[in-house]
């Protein structure tokens, strides 16, 4: 089975997660920028006099496709990584994938995910 | 005697070339701090005023600013198209500089005047009744001021009004009357409901800088000769500029943290506050000047924004209250031993001059929230003031223009 990892961090963690990502083999991903925010809601920003309230804050969804057996490990590394123990840390969604087509070769499956060096071959 | 010096004319020139500079400079501050659907249309508001009131000032503006008085209320047309407006020099205005060179001067001050109230009605003025506006309020409002303070045998003038370089004509009444543009169209809307974040505070503070520079021209120009007076001018303002910028830092400090956003207004406000004063104060006057002005507009705009009244980008608060303050300190802290063509102010042991400040002051706020007022309510039920809500909720930039800022 193909799993998708869907996971919303803070911008400035970015560096440090793909970092640890490919310590442990996980050569492909990508990364959107995204805005929201969970339960707090948003921020105080400083203004001409006092403040004012933002309700959408800037944050990266890494997305990253890949077996089953390799969720655990890399759930774990990114949440190690991700981490200041602080409200509005992320958060990590993991989705089935029906299928993955390499567009270069037209190989499915597996063997559309694996490359010499991964983290299967590690 | 009149005799044009060259020394003089140069600084005249770049002076004028300075200022018209700050209106470009303003139409960035202010689009730093609108939403990115508005800021060309921000920006434009700005930029167009310099096309209509170049037009408007060379036709009729000039003359009824500058011409003979007419009970000294207002000129008369000798000067309309800038007829007989040369290479000699008016004795009344400048006996050391071509006439003309005076004139294209105030025409900087005529253009960023209404520029300076474009803060109160961004984001959903309709363009084209902004146009009628600008050349209604140059005609009706900025240019009588302009002559009673400023014109030969105008009311304010012949009273000992002290404004060196535009407290009362530019920023009271521009200040004052965004006040009342602001009350007439409205609020943004979702004012209140939603956060408005500013675009770009980046370009905020670009404009904030080239103002600062821009200014040396304003006030330090407003000596018309390249003399003493006009360096005084010079290190008063970046004095005020300098104390304001400091106290606004500590007052967000206190309630928050040091905001650039507030240190920036804070440059702008004490420029602001010390225009008037700049050619006839003492550059300690002006660190006081500069430092008082900073807490009083700081609280004006928590004051505007209790009464949640959505004058957006604070100009009543920073050039009227501003201004206010300036042309009262003027009253304070002039002094003859810094320009003997002045007067001694109320510290200096003339407390008349102080009481003939709060007369030019009262008077001019009077006047240009009134004529404003009436002018946007009349357009108000003419033409309309502001765009509908769908085009308001898009964005002026692609309502209004047809245009994008970013692709």
């Amino acid at each position: 089975m193909t799993k998708k990892i869907e996971a919303i961090l803070r911008e400035e963690k970015l560096d440090v997660v793909m970092a640890a990502l490919r310590d442990i083999g996980i050569v492909g991903m990508n990364v959107i920028e995204v805005r929201g925010h969970g339960r707090q809601g948003g921020i105080e920003l400083v203004g001409r006099t006092g403040s004012y309230h933002v309700d959408l804050l800037p944050r990266v969804q890494l997305n990253i496709v890949l077996s089953d057996h390799n969720v655990d490990r890399t759930v774990d590394t990114i949440c190690k990584a991700a981490q200041t123990g602080n409200i509005g840390d992320g958060l990590i969604f993991i989705y089935p994938v029906d299928e993955v087509v390499r567009i270069r070769t037209s190989e499915r499956g597996r063997q559309a995910l694996t490359y010499a060096g991964d983290i299967d071959t590690r | 005697m009149t005799t044009i010096n060259t020394g003089d004319t140069a600084w005249v020139l770049f002076a004028t070339a300075l200022v018209l500079m700050m209106t470009p400079a303003l139409a960035f501050f202010y689009g730093g701090m609108v939403r990115k659907k508005n800021i060309l249309s921000t920006l434009n508001l700005s930029i167009i005023v310099i096309g209509l009131i170049s037009i408007q000032w060379v036709l009729i503006g000039y003359t009824l600013a500058f011409g003979n008085s007419t009970g000294g209320l207002i000129g008369n047309l000798k000067y309309a198209g800038l007829t007989g407006v040369g290479a000699a020099p008016n004795a009344q205005y400048a006996p050391n500089i071509p006439h003309l060179a005076f004139a294209a001067f105030q025409m900087m001050f005529a253009i960023i005047t209404p520029a300076l109230i474009t803060g109160a009605l961004v984001e959903r003025v309709r363009f084209r009744t902004f146009l009628v506006f600008v050349l209604l309020w140059a005609t009706f409002v900025y240019d009588p001021v302009a002559h009673w303070v400023w014109g030969a045998g105008g009311i304010l003038h012949k009273l000992g009004t002290l404004d060196f370089a535009g407290g009362t004509v530019v920023h009271i009444t521009a200040g004052y009357s965004a006040l009342a543009f602001a009350i007439v169209i409205g609020r943004r809307r979702w004012f209140g409901h939603a956060p408005i974040e500013p675009s770009s505070i980046p370009f905020t503070v670009l404009g904030a800088g080239l103002l600062w520079m821009g200014w040396f021209g304003f006030n330090g120009g407003s000596a018309l000769a390249a003399n003493g007076l006009a360096v005084n001018a010079l290190v008063t303002s970046n004095t005020a500029a300098a104390a304001s910028a400091v106290m606004w830092m500590l007052l967000t400090w206190r309630d928050n943290k040091p905001s650039v956003l507030g240190i920036v207004t804070g440059a702008v406000v004490g420029l602001v506050a010390i225009t008037p004063a700049s050619g006839y104060v003492s550059p300690l006057s002006a660190l006081i000047i500069g430092a008082v002005a900073a807490p009083v507009s700081y609280y004006a705009i928590k004051l505007r924004q209790r009464m949640q009244l959505d004058e957006s980008l604070d100009v009543w608060a920073c050039h009227g209250v501003g201004g206010t303050w300036g042309a009262l300190a003027t009253g304070i802290f002039a002094s003859k031993a810094i320009n003997p063509t002045g007067a001694n102010g109320l510290l200096f042991g003339n407390p008349v001059q102080f009481v003939i400040q709060i007369i030019a002051v009262v008077l001019v706020i009077a006047f240009s929230f009134g004529m404003t007022f009436v002018i946007a309510s009349v357009l108000k039920k003419l033409i309309g003031l502001r765009v509908s809500q769908n085009e308001e909720e898009v964005g002026l930039d692609i309502s209004e223009h047809g245009e994008r800022a970013y692709s």
